[in-house]
C-alpha cells in the first residue's frame, strides 16, 4: 500500500510540476479571493484583521475544491481513469497518494495565502507552533475528505457541481476548528486553540482511516 | 493444455444492459485468438471483462486461474490491455508514462528503455509531453507500456488502428515474440486481412455472445442474482 | 407485495394510527394545553420542534445503518440501499421542519431569524450534508455502483457527526449564544403529555412515509428486474440479424 501511495503521489506531483496548473491558476485565484474579500469588507482594517483567520480558511477551502477537481481531471483524460483501475494498484495506496499530493499543493498555497494575509490584511503572526500545526492538521483533513468525495464524483458528468455540494458541508467543522485555532494563535480570541487542534486531528484521522477502508469500493465504479 | 481464459455463460452488465449475454470461451496458453464481429457485438466488452475491468455478474469466468466473478481485481496486474483510449497522462512524457505503468504493475524499470526503443520512441518522442504527440504516436506509447510490462495475457482492442504500415508490421512482430515467450493474445479487429494471418483461431462475437448457438439461459438468473 | 400499489393492510392501519396521533397532538397542542407564562403561544412549538428533530436524526441514523448493511458483504442487498435512500429523503423533510420551527421559535423569542444555537447549527449542517447525499443518489449510471457510492457517502457523513457536535457546542459556549429549549426547564402537565404524544405522532408519520417510499423504490427495482430476461433476449437478437450479408466468419 505505501509503495503504491508513493508511486501515485509522486506521479500526481510530477504532473503538477509539468503542467503547473496549481502554480499558474489556483495560486492567482487564491490571491484574487483575498483581494475580493478586501473589496467586500470595504478596506475596513480592523474588521479584516479580526476576520483574517476565517477568510484565510475560506480561501483554502475553495482552493481545496479546485485541487481535488484537478487531481481527478488528470485521471480522466483519454480514458486514463480506467488506467488507474487497470494498473492493479492498491486502492488504499491510490487514496493516500492522491491525498498526499493534494495536501502538498495545499500547503504550498497556504504559505502563499499566509503571506497574502499578512500583507493585505495586516495580520501579524504570533504563536507559530499552533499556527503551523493547525495548518498541517486541517490540510490533512481537507485533502483526505476531498479526495474521498472526489473519487465518488469523479466518473459522473455532474461532478463539477456535485463536488462542492458534497465536500463543503462535510468540511465545515474543519473551517470552524481551523479558524478558531488561528484566532487563538493570533490572540484574537480567548478560546483554547489546542482543543480545536484536537478536533481537527480527529477529523483528519477519521477521514484518512475511512478513505483507506472505503477507497477500494469507490474505485470499482466505472 | 493450460487454460488461460475460461468463460461459461458469462453475463456482464453495464447498468441494466447486458453487454455480455452468456459467453462461452476457452483460450489456452500460447494461442492468438481473433475476435470478429459487428460494431456493438461485445468484443470490447469481452476484452474488458478479461482484464477485470467489466464485472462479470453471472456465470463463470476464470482468467489466469483467477475467478473474475469473485474478485476482478486479482487479474489486473497480470494482463495488458490496449484499448481504444490510450489511458496516458497528457502532461507527462512517454518515458514517464511507461515508467509509471511498469512500476504500478510491479515490473522492473529496466524494461522501459528497451520497450521505448523497440517502438521507435526515442529522443524528442520519449521526452516531450504526450499531449504533443500524434494519435498514432500515442498509441505506440500505450503499446510500449504493454511491451514493457510483458504480461501473461495480451488483450488488444483494434490494435492496428491509427498505426502506419511500418508500425503495424512491428505490432505483428511484437505479438509473435510475446507468444514465443509464453504469453497468450486475444485481439479484436476489423482488419481481417492483417489480423487473420496472425491469429491461430478466429471466434465470432454477436449479440453479447460468442458461440453461435445460444447456451441455455437459466430462468433463475434474474437481476436479483447480480445485485 | 401484490398488485402495483404500495398500500396494504399494514400501511392502512399505520396510516390510521398516524392520523389519530397527529390529530391528538394538534388537539392537545392547540386547544387543551395552556400558553406558557414566559413564552406565550410560542411554546406550542414544543409539540413540533423536538419531535421533528428526533425523527430527523432517526431518519439519518437509519440511513447510515442501512448503508452499513449494504456495504457488509454478508448482508449486501439492494433493499438496504432503497431503505437508506428512502430514510434519508424523509429525514431531510423532517430536518427542514426542524429548522423552520426552530427559526420561528428563535424569531419569536429573540427577534432574530437565526441564532447560532449549537443544535440548530448542527441540524443545518446535517441538512446540507444529506442534501448532498441525495444529490449523489440522483446521478445515473450503474445502479450497483451508485448504491455503493451512496452507501460509503452516508457512512462518511454520519461518522463526522460527533465531530460536528463537539465543534458546534464549543462554538456556542464561546459566544454565549441563545439556546432553544433551555428556557423550558419545567415541562409538566398538559405540555408534557402533548410533547410525548407529538413524539408518537411524528414517529408514526415517519414510519408510514418510510414504508411507502421504500416500497416505491422496491417496485421500481422489480420493474427493472423483470425487464432483465427480455434485455438478454433482445441483446442476443442483435447478433442474429446481419445488417448486410458479409463474407462469412470461419
Amino acid at each position: 500500500m505505501w509503495r503504491d501511495a508513493v508511486l501515485v503521489g509522486g506521479k500526481d506531483l510530477r504532473v503538477e510540476l509539468r503542467s503547473r496548473v496549481t502554480t499558474m491558476q489556483v495560486a492567482p485565484y487564491a490571491v484574487l479571493v483575498l483581494l475580493l474579500f478586501g473589496f467586500a469588507f470595504d478596506q475596513n482594517h480592523t474588521l479584516l484583521t479580526q476576520a483574517a483567520p476565517g477568510l484565510f480558511w475560506v480561501a483554502v477551502l475553495l482552493c481545496t475544491l479546485l485541487a481535488v477537481q484537478r487531481s481527478y481531471a488528470v485521471e480522466a483524460t483519454d480514458g486514463a481513469r480506467d488506467g488507474l483501475r487497470l494498473s492493479g494498484l492498491d486502492p488504499a495506496g491510490i487514496f493516500l497518494g492522491k491525498a498526499a499530493a493534494v495536501a502538498a499543493q495545499l500547503i504550498a498555497l497556504e504559505v502563499l495565502l499566509g503571506a497574502g494575509v499578512v500583507v493585505l490584511f495586516g495580520t501579524d503572526l504570533r504563536d507559530p507552533v499552533l499556527l503551523v500545526l493547525t495548518a498541517l492538521t486541517a490540510t490533512l483533513g481537507l485533502a483526505a475528505a476531498g479526495t474521498v468525495y472526489g473519487m465518488m464524483a469523479a466518473g459522473l458528468r455532474v461532478r463539477e457541481t456535485l463536488l462542492p455540494l458534497l465536500v463543503l458541508p462535510v468540511v465545515a467543522p474543519v473551517l470552524l476548528g481551523a479558524t478558531q485555532a488561528w484566532m487563538a494563535a493570533l490572540r484574537l480570541s480567548t478560546t483554547d486553540g489546542w482543543k480545536w487542534l484536537a478536533l481537527l486531528a480527529s477529523f483528519a484521522a477519521i477521514y484518512l482511516t475511512l478513505g483507506v477502508l472505503a477507497f477500494s469500493a469507490l474505485v470499482e465504479d466505472a | 493444455m493450460d487454460p488461460v481464459i475460461r468463460f461459461r455463460s458469462a453475463v456482464a452488465l453495464v447498468g441494466r444492459f447486458p453487454v455480455l449475454a452468456g459467453v462461452d470461451l476457452d483460450v489456452t496458453r500460447g494461442e492468438i485468438v481473433l475476435l470478429q464481429g459487428a460494431n456493438g457485438a461485445g468484443k470490447t466488452s469481452l476484452l474488458r471483462a478479461c482484464a477485470g475491468l467489466l464485472r462479470v455478474a453471472a456465470g463463470e469466468a476464470t482468467v489466469l486461474g483467477a475467478d473474475l466473478v469473485a474478485d476482478p481485481r486479482a487479474v489486473r496486474r497480470r494482463v495488458g490491455l490496449l484499448g481504444h483510449a490510450t489511458a496516458l497522462y497528457d502532461d507527462l512524457s512517454a518515458a514517464d508514462n511507461v515508467r509509471f505503468a511498469v512500476r504500478a504493475a510491479g515490473g522492473s524499470v529496466g524494461a522501459v528503455g528497451p520497450a521505448l526503443e523497440r517502438l521507435g520512441l526515442t529522443g524528442r518522442l520519449a521526452g516531450a509531453s504526450v499531449s504533443s504527440l500524434s494519435a498514432g504516436q500515442r498509441r505506440r506509447v500505450a503499446l510500449a507500456a504493454v511491451v514493457a510490462r510483458d504480461p501473461e495475457l495480451w488483450l488488444l482492442d483494434e490494435p492496428h488502428a491509427g498505426l502506419d504500415a511500418e508500425h503495424r508490421d512491428l505490432l505483428d512482430d511484437l505479438v509473435r515474440d510475446a507468444v514465443e515467450r509464453g504469453a497468450t493474445v486475444l485481439l479484436a479487429s476489423h482488419e481481417h486481412d492483417r489480423a487473420q494471418p496472425l491469429a491461430g483461431r478466429i471466434v465470432t462475437v454477436a449479440g453479447g455472445m460468442v458461440t453461435p448457438t445460444a447456451p441455455p439461459f437459466h430462468p433463475r438468473m434474474t437481476a436479483a442474482h447480480v445485485a | 407485495m401484490t398488485g402495483a400499489g404500495t398500500s396494504d393492510r399494514v400501511t392502512r392501519v399505520l396510516g390510521a394510527a398516524t392520523l389519530v396521533a397527529v390529530a391528538a397532538t394538534a388537539w392537545i397542542g392547540l386547544v387543551v394545553s395552556p400558553p406558557d407564562q414566559t413564552q406565550g403561544e410560542l411554546v406550542r412549538l414544543i409539540y413540533v420542534h423536538p419531535a421533528a428533530a428526533t425523527t430527523c436524526y432517526v431518519g439519518f441514523g437509519l440511513c447510515a445503518l442501512a448503508s452499513l448493511a449494504y456495504l457488509w458483504p454478508r448482508t449486501r442487498s439492494r433493499r438496504w440501499d432503497s431503505l437508506a435512500g428512502a430514510s434519508a429523503e424523509i429525514g431531510v423533510v423532517f430536518c427542514v421542519i426542524t429548522l423552520v420551527s426552530g427559526s420561528i421559535w428563535g424569531r419569536g423569542s429573540w427577534g432574530v431569524w437565526w441564532t447560532w444555537d449549537a443544535r440548530l447549527t448542527l441540524t443545518a449542517l446535517l441538512l446540507a450534508v444529506f442534501v448532498g447525499y441525495l444529490g449523489l443518489r440522483r446521478t445515473g449510471g450503474d445502479p450497483d455502483a451508485r448504491a455503493r457510492r451512496s452507501a460509503v457517502a452516508a457512512v462518511l457523513c454520519v461518522l463526522v457527526v460527533p465531530v460536528d457536535h463537539e465543534a458546534t457546542t464549543w462554538w456556542q459556549t464561546l459566544h454565549q449564544g441563545n439556546t432553544l429549549l433551555r428556557s423550558n426547564p419545567l415541562i409538566h402537565g398538559w405540555q408534557l403529555v402533548g410533547m410525548l404524544v407529538s413524539f408518537v405522532a411524528f414517529g408514526l408519520l415517519f414510519a408510514w412515509l418510510l414504508v411507502h417510499r421504500y416500497r416505491l423504490e422496491l417496485l421500481e427495482d422489480r420493474f427493472d428486474d423483470e425487464g432483465f430476461a427480455a434485455a438478454i433476449a433482445e441483446r442476443r437478437a442483435e447478433g442474429a440479424a446481419p445488417v448486410r450479408q458479409t463474407a462469412g466468419q470461419s
